[in-house]
């Protein structure tokens, strides 16, 4: 496939381009859905194709064409170096880009039970006898579903990369709705989004779907008689791993996108609070707060060997102790910031989408504490975990999350089920509240799926490494 | 081009060759975006659309497929991988059948010029737009879209229809605020990036240095696009066959569950909507009033649900790839008013005029109760007159509330597309409304 790649750079760099990159992605995605102990739909996709970019002046150009032959590559370059043309009629600054050591190389994960050859009666019978146990204790709507998919892209660009790439990720989850009078409660497993990692089927099996259905369903209808989340303007707030992973995703991930942080996404995804003159002084929480984004954690969704352009997988330290020191980049953000080099978070989500900043795995390094001992020093708060709702202001500053469950901490016990909980709050008052961080053992590689960003839109793949936490002084209980 | 994409329709119903059921649709065309950012176009992106998509069921058992090779060797695969696939899979007691044939509504929303529109024709209105925003910096997007999609089923069924579109969109930057504006069409020819800019420009001066306001229930004016937002929560949660069949809908038919001054259809004929005639299933579209004048009247069906409620046809409302969402209306209309967007605003006492609705979600799909923050601009109205900017603020709001009967004070005459409804599912047609309440519960700022 790389003759393809490399007809469509050299057809754009003909073209006029200073640099130009293509990627031939095959993509197979695979999914099924169980509703109430039947399975009610299998889809197989695939798309194979390619996408080159060429870059004039300030603007990028890029062109897909699912038509792979020498002629329609070389096409393809040709109309990318137009289209870039175009971009340089409302022209900014000449964009650069941070220089990579160039490599050809072939990366793939490691996967112990290739998902795409399990029979689909195996998958399917799982989400059927895990739908059946969530209606025989009480759902009456119960959801099951996996999703496999299997990406083989190869990277060539005018600089000379020539790499290919095999990942396979997979994952599934399920829940529990039940309706009230008035209201609906819904419990999920393993979290709302499930839990997805660039693993095998080992990862769902590990999951346990089954040994989880009949407990879900009954915390679901406990809910329905269970207590509002009181009102606190400030209380203590303990959060499971599940939720954390969304704080992390929503409130530190995407606030620290150099794409974002620089206006590149004003309009859509919105800004950044974070101001780059700031970097490797501002407080962005307190001294327990030691964040990462890191593509070379095994197995976590957001791994890889190389991004879309080329840079090799490597850890880069976003906030330490506290201090916020580090963004997602890629070449040209970098560039543009004054930065060395690419934080190699650049990723396109198929070959018809043009590859831009995303999140990694971003995720809180582990503490010395642990939930147990977070419920224990707590004589007045409240524990919420799995994410039910989700909503933040432009600049990633302004949150209100709510979850799918609570429980009221009184004098280190869990006390009463809670249903409804919320908690709203500010980035950086919130996480300099942080006083107590969970260890490595309760430390997990959350998995989100459907991260969105970009127009035309994309749909990213990032992982959240996460453990339970706790926040003093919360609002809690915010109500409409 | 729609006989070539039928004519590949029907080599892969040939291939199927078994007593499967099956339907086939074939998607073509390009799909192009320019963005800008910091006054500059960082990113401009165009693909050449082709997708197949295979659906069959083999005595029930059923699966489905898409690829975006059509060749012969690509198309034969595609069958056979599927009929694999379904005959693995255990019966599936909700499968509905093929749609029957049928005739969509006589509508075509297309424009040749759009469909094949050159990257400068989009470059030239984001020139436009930056120009017109004078020292401000700018943000956006203009888009063009033309697609054609061919259908066809072994119970006969065979259509083909066309859409164009367009979309300008920005946001123009005083340094203290931001102010939006934007516009869709059927032509690109209908967009013009100056005026455009112009609004976005106006709203960025009219609300730089905002001050805040206390949180609390304050009237509001709604923007269509404010609106578009809150018609997409009800339509995904409410108006949702499949919702309705789970429990889980507020909608009950013949109840005044809306103010009197709300009529809402899903209606791909009217002029200003956008789209396809027939839906993902093959089901021809129509004209679905869904709630009249305030009573609800009906609620959207795919060919599943429809056999679920066990009352009534598809009302041609499937959606590709929705899956376990159900049927979701991709034309919704809300029924213009008689006064002018400046006249919603003269009849507020006391409350905001909100450019646009920003991250949105729903805390519980019954009661609908959003949250969510304003974004691009927020006034304070006193006595009919805007006194002065405000900071954005988090609302928790129950969107049903907001619409419920004595609620709504007045909708506006300026009836408006908005191109990219909530959820990203079809357009919507709008205007603007004032509405008694709604619920703010804290500053942006905290």
């Amino acid at each position: 496939m790389f003759e393809y790649a490399e007809a469509a750079v050299e057809a754009a760099m003909a073209a006029g381009a200073r640099y130009a990159d293509a990627r031939v992605m095959d993509g197979r995605h695979e999914s099924m859905d169980a509703r109430n102990g039947e399975i009610e739909g299998l889809t197989q996709a695939g798309s194979v194709g390619l996408g080159v970019r060429a870059l004039i002046g300030s603007g990028w150009g890029f062109f897909a064409t699912a038509d792979l032959t020498t002629e329609a590559a070389q096409a393809a370059g040709t109309q990318a170096a137009a289209i870039a043309r175009a971009s340089a009629s409302v022209p900014g600054k000449d964009l650069e880009l941070t220089p990579v050591e160039v490599r050809q190389d072939h990366w793939e994960n490691a996967v112990d039970e290739d998902p795409m050859t399990v029979p689909l009666a195996t998958k399917g019978d799982l989400l059927v006898a895990a739908t059946k146990t969530m209606r025989e204790h009480g759902a009456d709507v119960a959801l099951a579903s996996y999703d496999v998919w299997d990406t083989t892209k190869w990277l060539a660009s005018s600089e000379g990369h020539r790499i290919d790439q095999h990942i396979r990720e997979c994952g599934a989850q399920m829940n529990a709705t039940v309706n009230g009078e008035r209201e609906t409660q819904r419990r999920s497993y393993p979290g709302i989004r499930g839990q997805y990692g660039t693993r095998g089927w080992e990862l769902v099996r590990e999951m346990d779907l089954t040994a989880n259905a009949a407990r879900i369903a009954e915390e679901a209808r406990e809910l329905l008689t269970a207590p509002e989340c009181p009102s606190h303007d400030a209380t203590d707030l303990i959060i499971g791993s599940e939720q954390m992973a969304l704080q992390i995703h929503e409130s530190v991930g995407h606030a620290v996108e150099l794409d974002r942080i620089l206006g590149w996404e004003a309009a859509f995804a919105g800004t950044s609070w974070l101001d780059l003159t700031q970097l490797g002084s501002l407080r962005f929480g307190s001294e327990l707060m030691n964040v990462t984004a890191d593509a070379t954690l095994p197995g976590a969704l957001g791994s890889f060997g190389y991004d879309d352009e080329g840079t090799p997988a490597h850890p880069v330290d976003i906030v330490k102790d506290g201090i916020w020191v580090g963004a997602l980049s890629g070449r040209d953000s970098a560039a543009l910031a004054g930065l060395s080099e690419s934080g190699g978070a650049v990723r396109g989500d198929g070959y018809n989408r043009l590859p831009m900043v995303r999140m990694t795995n971003v995720g809180l390094l582990p503490g010395d504490s642990s939930l147990e001992k977070m419920i224990e020093a707590t004589d007045d708060g409240i524990f919420m975990d799995t994410n039910r709702s989700w909503s933040i202001d432009d600049k990633r500053l302004n949150f209100q999350f709510g979850c799918e469950i609570g429980w009221e901490i009184r004098n280190g016990k869990r006390g009463r089920m809670i249903k409804n909980p919320t908690y709203t709050g500010i980035g950086p008052r919130f996480w300099g509240s942080l006083d107590m961080l969970g260890n490595e053992s309760e430390w997990t590689f959350w998995g989100t799926p459907n991260c969105g960003k970009g127009q035309p839109g994309q749909v990213g793949h990032t992982g959240h490494p996460a453990v339970p936490c706790r926040f003093r002084g919360v609002r809690v209980g915010v109500r409409g | 081009m729609s006989d070539q994409l039928l004519d590949t329709c029907e080599r892969v119903l040939r291939l199927v060759a078994t007593d499967a059921e099956a339907e086939v649709t074939l998607t073509s065309g390009t799909e192009s975006l320019t963005r800008f950012a910091t006054s500059f176009i960082h990113q401009n992106v165009a693909d050449a659309v082709q997708r197949v998509h295979l659906r069959l069921a083999l005595d029930g058992r059923v699966a489905e497929a898409t690829g975006n090779q059509t060749d012969d060797e690509a198309l034969a695969r595609l069958v056979r991988s599927t009929l694999d696939a379904a005959r693995l899979q255990p019966v599936d007691p909700g499968w509905p059948g093929l749609a029957p044939v049928a005739d969509p509504p006589a509508v075509e929303h297309w424009e040749d010029a759009t469909a094949s529109a050159e990257p400068g024709e989009r470059a030239a209105r984001v020139g436009e737009f930056v120009a017109a925003a004078g020292d401000f910096e700018t943000a956006g997007f203009c888009s063009t879209e033309g697609v054609t999609v061919a259908f066809a089923n072994s119970a006969g069924q065979q259509l083909s229809g066309r859409s164009t579109s367009a979309t300008m969109d920005g946001i123009a930057r005083s340094g203290t605020s931001d102010g939006s504006a934007r516009a869709s069409s059927v032509s690109l020819a209908d967009l013009d990036g100056a005026a455009v800019g112009r609004d976005a420009t106006r709203r960025a001066r009219e609300s730089a240095d905002a001050s805040d306001l206390e949180p609390g229930r304050y009237e509001v004016v709604l923007t269509p696009s404010c609106v578009v937002d809150v018609l997409g929560f009800l339509a995904i949660y409410g108006f949702n066959g499949r919702a309705v069949e789970e429990g889980r809908s507020f909608a009950r038919i013949g109840e005044a569950q809306f103010d009197p001054a709300i009529t809402l259809t899903d209606d791909v004929t009217h002029p200003l909507s956008v789209g396809l005639p027939f839906d993902a299933e093959g089901t021809p579209k129509r004209r679905l009033e869904l709630v009249d004048a305030g009573v609800t009247s009906a609620f959207v069906k795919d060919r599943r649900t429809a056999r679920a409620l066990g009352n009534g046809e598809s009302t041609g409302n499937a959606v590709a790839g929705a899956g376990s969402w159900g049927a979701l209306p991709a034309n919704l209309v809300l029924a213009a008013g008689s006064v002018a967007p400046d006249d919603l605003v003269g009849a507020v006492e006391r409350g905001l005029l909100v450019t646009d609705l920003w991250y949105t979600r729903i805390l519980d799909p019954r009661t609908q109760v959003v949250t969510g923050l304003t974004r691009n601009g927020v006034w304070l109205i006193e006595d009919g007159r805007i006194v002065r900017p405000v900071t954005n603020m988090r609302f928790t709001q129950s969107y049903l509330e907001a619409l419920a009967p004595g609620a709504v004070r007045g909708v506006g005459s300026d009836l408006t597309l908005v191109g990219d409804a909530t959820f990203g599912v079809g357009a919507y047609v709008v205007p603007s409304l004032h509405l008694a309440s709604w619920n703010f519960t804290g500053g942006a700022k905290g």
